[in-house]
């Protein structure tokens, strides 16, 4: 988030846009609601889904799968059209406007109704002068936005538009997503990713090499960019990757195409899984160590709004149950590394002397203080808000983006469009979720969510069994059947092995950050029972 | 905004106008008995408790009062005192309030000041209306009415804080009581289990089902730490009995979360104690896991990486770290695999 949770109360109004956040991100969710409800302000909600938030919206906008891009750049056709965009901003903070202005000619409501499937062209022009009004208006997205083939240049065109508005570096302000895991912030800040060490610092230089060379006390590092998730299992299906070390996820259940990944497991010639359960990956593993869960241990996260917090031991561990970070030492000591690291404080003191936007973080300042990242020295009270006086790279650049469909589209063969996602009594992969007594029996299985048009003409009663398949595989499903997604749209969340959703989602990837498109497949829908 | 001098207890202390007696109360260290009151919430002024006098004359209630220029509060007199006695001592006389079978006790800030103001049990033989006992709709949230003092909390988190309007107060007089939804019993209303309203009761009308350890409140031990699941970040306190079981969660006060929980922070952790939670390392023999020692289990694992890094080069060997554990334990996983292993070869699962 380039803004903070706290800052909800100061924005004039909101634009969600793929996110259903009251399922998937509660509390902000509620601290939302609380504002449109309770204290009227406004509320646009772009989401195929009628999500709880779109009964609020002022604007809700029921789009097609995939479209984002399309309706975001027709708020800011008309936004650039009748003048309404924040000229003085753009002006003095932003460059590309020319071009991103070219670009959006074409996106006239008319046209952009028809890609996204509005029914009223004219919504999306009141929606658009509604949201130049809204000072400040924040943008919150998640999932919704990334999960595409084009999910980059979605973020891109959040981006655009809240420049556009002038409402980036203010509070109540800014494009804000929302993350998806407790730490997945501080996991891409710490360098858990294919081509940055800690602080976002490129692998592909021989003088980052050489520093974090000197800083490890170590030699013969790589700059050759690794690779992304998805990649590994590629590389690893092809028998290039010939072993994984994988702690704390379960790909089985969380990637797309689900065969694809345990074949890809099975090729391996060895796989250590690391977790807290035996799960589904974990299955196929030569080696299982039990690790600690959240609240065995002592350590660091980050939230979405950059926030670093302590975490503290609350349940003791059992003897033969580890830390995470006591078990890779252990290997790297037996494989050469002189690490002696008694506890997560000492790896902390190393973290914050090689991660310069962390320098300034100590565990006894975040016990007292919030403080969010950057935070350089040991005096400077964290950032609230980003981009303030000035963007990381100077100027804001607008980048002028082409509405691109989907990978797959609906055909004779496969004519619904699925969507995938969570909901809120469950996490992910199920593994933590599906093991708590309450979560599991509010909701003890899975379902395919659909339009009642849909229902009555595949002859479908709720609570069905149905099979629901596409290129990639098949599953058997109960029905759920309620007006919530438009006809030819159906949903099913992705926390159940038995109706696993990864077993239909395709594993296409956005060209730059490789994310799949979880959010938009073709599948038929069959009548099991005659 | 303009600033207002008066004095509490004797004490001279400044508020902003527009302000309650209560609020400047509180900023200045004064505690006034209430129990429909919590700062998070809107004033109703229903429970009376946090009566003051007034410039040495009248009583008001200090949680909806304004406070007004050289204003003199008194927080507590021999009047007040007897007042609050009273009150409360009616408050017990129209509901069931017998500590011995409530799960509030020892946690009931109704129990607190019945002891801190010395109130007996009346004497005099009060109709008792029985009102309504619903321990099985929800799997999430216990009701006992009977304990119910009317204060509206619970109606008010439902609406201001979790925002989805389940609780309401219904008829009149002392017929008053509360309803989910259109009169729907909880389990089978819109409820979505995050638990506010539980966290809001002053009293034990509202409990948590027990799903995890259980132990007398007083013997609880309390520790914070961050929810496991979304990147909201919640601050929970956590709370353990005496065998080192989990018992309930409630939301901290200083996190993002500002004490508010949904259902997951509430309610999903029993995984943690699961039975099914993996207890020794284990290696695959002959296609069956067995259990092994830890030293057993990293050597192989050392050998192993160590026997394909030398024979197929580091690139050979990928890892996955994990958005699930902490900076510390991703920041060792990262670089472990690019110093110890000598590849990129290294993400998580932010796209997933």
């Amino acid at each position: 988030m380039t803004n903070s949770i706290r800052e909800i109360p100061e924005s004039a109004g909101f634009l969600v846009i793929g996110s259903n956040t009251t399922e998937n991100h509660p509390v902000i969710g509620s601290m939302i609601k609380n504002e449109v409800v309770n204290k009227k302000k406004k509320l646009i909600v772009v989401d195929p889904r009628k999500i709880e938030l779109a009964k609020f919206a002022d604007f809700y906008f029921a789009i097609k799968p995939g479209t984002n891009i399309a309706i975001l750049n027709g708020f800011m056709h008309v936004l650039i059209k009748e003048g309404l965009y924040n000229r003085e901003f753009v002006e003095k903070r932003c460059e590309g406007f020319d071009e991103l202005a070219k670009t959006l000619e074409k996106y006239t409501p008319e046209y952009v109704a028809d890609i996204c499937g509005i029914d009223n062209a004219d919504d999306i022009v009141q929606a658009a002068r509604l949201m130049a009004e809204l000072k400040p208006m924040a943008l919150y997205y998640s999932m919704g936005i990334t999960q595409f083939m084009s999910g980059v240049n979605g973020v891109k065109s959040t981006a655009n538009l809240q420049m556009l508005l002038g409402n980036m570096g203010v509070a109540g302000g800014g494009v804000n997503p929302l993350r998806g895991q407790n730490n997945v912030q501080g996991a891409c800040d710490m360098g858990a990713l294919p081509a940055t060490y800690p602080a976002y610092i490129p692998v592909a230089s021989d003088e980052n090499k050489a520093k974090f060379e000197a800083a490890w006390g170590t030699q013969g590092m790589s700059t050759k960019p690794g690779l992304t998730l998805m990649e590994m299992m590629n590389a690893a299906h092809a028998g290039d990757v010939k072993a994984m070390y994988i702690m704390g996820e379960n790909p089985v259940m969380s990637d797309p195409n689900q065969q694809h990944v345990i074949e890809s497991l099975e090729h391996l010639d060895f796989l250590v899984v690391q977790d807290i359960f035996l799960t589904e990956t974990a299955r196929y593993a030569d080696v299982v160590f039990p690790a600690c869960a959240f609240i065995e241990k002592e350590g660091t996260a980050t939230n979405t709004e950059r926030r670093v917090q302590p975490m503290h031991r609350v349940l003791k561990p059992k003897d033969d149950v580890k830390d995470d970070w006591w078990i890779i030492m252990q290997i790297a000591r037996r494989m050469g590394a002189n690490w002696d690291y008694e506890e997560p404080k000492d790896i902390f003191k190393e973290i914050i002397a090689v991660t310069p936007s962390y320098a300034g973080i100590t565990y006894k300042r975040i016990e007292e203080e919030l403080i969010q990242w950057p935070c350089p020295t040991k005096e400077h009270p964290g950032t609230q808000i980003l981009h303030k006086e000035t963007f990381s790279r100077g100027k804001g650049l607008f980048t002028a983006i082409d509405y691109t469909p989907p990978f797959e589209e609906t055909d004779r063969e496969y004519p619904v469009i699925l969507t995938t996602g969570r909901i809120l009594e469950h996490f992910h992969s199920g593994t933590m979720t599906r093991n708590s007594k309450v979560l599991d029996e509010t909701v003890p299985e899975g379902f395919v969510e659909m339009h009642p048009n849909d229902a009555s003409n595949y002859n479908i009663s709720d609570g069905e069994l149905v099979a629901v398949s596409t290129r990639r595989g098949s599953i058997r499903i109960k029905a759920k059947i309620l007006k919530r997604s438009k006809p030819n749209v159906v949903f099913i969340p992705f926390h159940f092995f038995e109706s696993c959703a990864n077993k239909l989602t395709v594993d296409c990837l956005d060209p730059v950050c490789k994310i799949p498109e979880y959010k938009v497949c073709s599948c038929k829908i069959e009548k099991i029972s005659a | 905004m303009e600033k207002i001098t008066l004095t509490i207890d004797g004490k001279e202390v400044t508020g902003i106008a527009g302000q309650t007696i209560m609020e400047v109360a509180r900023e200045n260290g004064f505690h006034i008995p209430h129990l429909c009151y919590h700062p998070k919430l809107s004033k109703t002024g229903a429970c009376r408790l946090c009566i003051v006098r007034i410039n040495n004359t009248m009583l008001k209630a200090s949680c909806t009062e304004p406070v007004v220029s050289d204003m003199k509060v008194i927080t507590e007199d021999e009047g007040i005192k007897s007042i609050r006695k009273w009150l409360l001592g009616l408050i017990l006389m129209e509901g069931d309030h017998n500590c011995l079978y409530c799960d509030a006790d020892g946690d009931c800030q109704l129990q607190a000041y019945v002891k801190t103001y010395e109130v007996e049990q009346s004497k005099e033989d009060f109709p008792v209306i029985e009102r309504e006992i619903d321990y099985i709709t929800s799997n999430a949230i216990k009701r006992n009415e009977n304990r119910c003092i009317l204060c509206g909390r619970c109606v008010r988190a439902c609406k201001e804080i979790q925002v989805s309007n389940v609780w309401g107060l219904c008829e009149r007089g002392s017929s008053t009581h509360l309803i989910a939804d259109d009169d729907k019993k909880i389990g089978e209303s819109t409820c979505v289990k995050c638990g506010t309203c539980v966290q809001y009761c002053p009293t034990g009308a509202l409990t948590f089902q027990p799903v995890l350890g259980k132990g007398p409140n007083w013997e609880l031990k309390k520790e914070s730490s961050i929810c496991i699941y979304c990147g909201v970040g919640c601050k929970i306190d956590f709370y353990t009995n005496k065998e080192g079981l989990l018992v309930k969660t409630m939301g901290h006060e200083d996190g993002p979360n500002d004490g508010h929980l949904c259902v997951k922070g509430r309610f999903g952790f029993d995984f943690v104690q699961s039975p099914k939670r993996l207890t020794k390392p284990l290696i695959k023999k002959e296609g069956q896991f067995q259990e092994v020692g830890w030293n057993e289990a990293l050597d192989f694992v050392a050998q192993k990486l160590s026997a394909a890094k030398e024979q197929f080069g580091p690139d050979s060997i990928a890892g996955l770290s994990s958005a699930k554990c902490t900076n510390e334990e991703n920041y060792v996983m990262q670089k472990f695999m690019r110093s110890v292993i000598g590849t990129n070869n290294i993400d998580h699962c932010a796209r997933l």
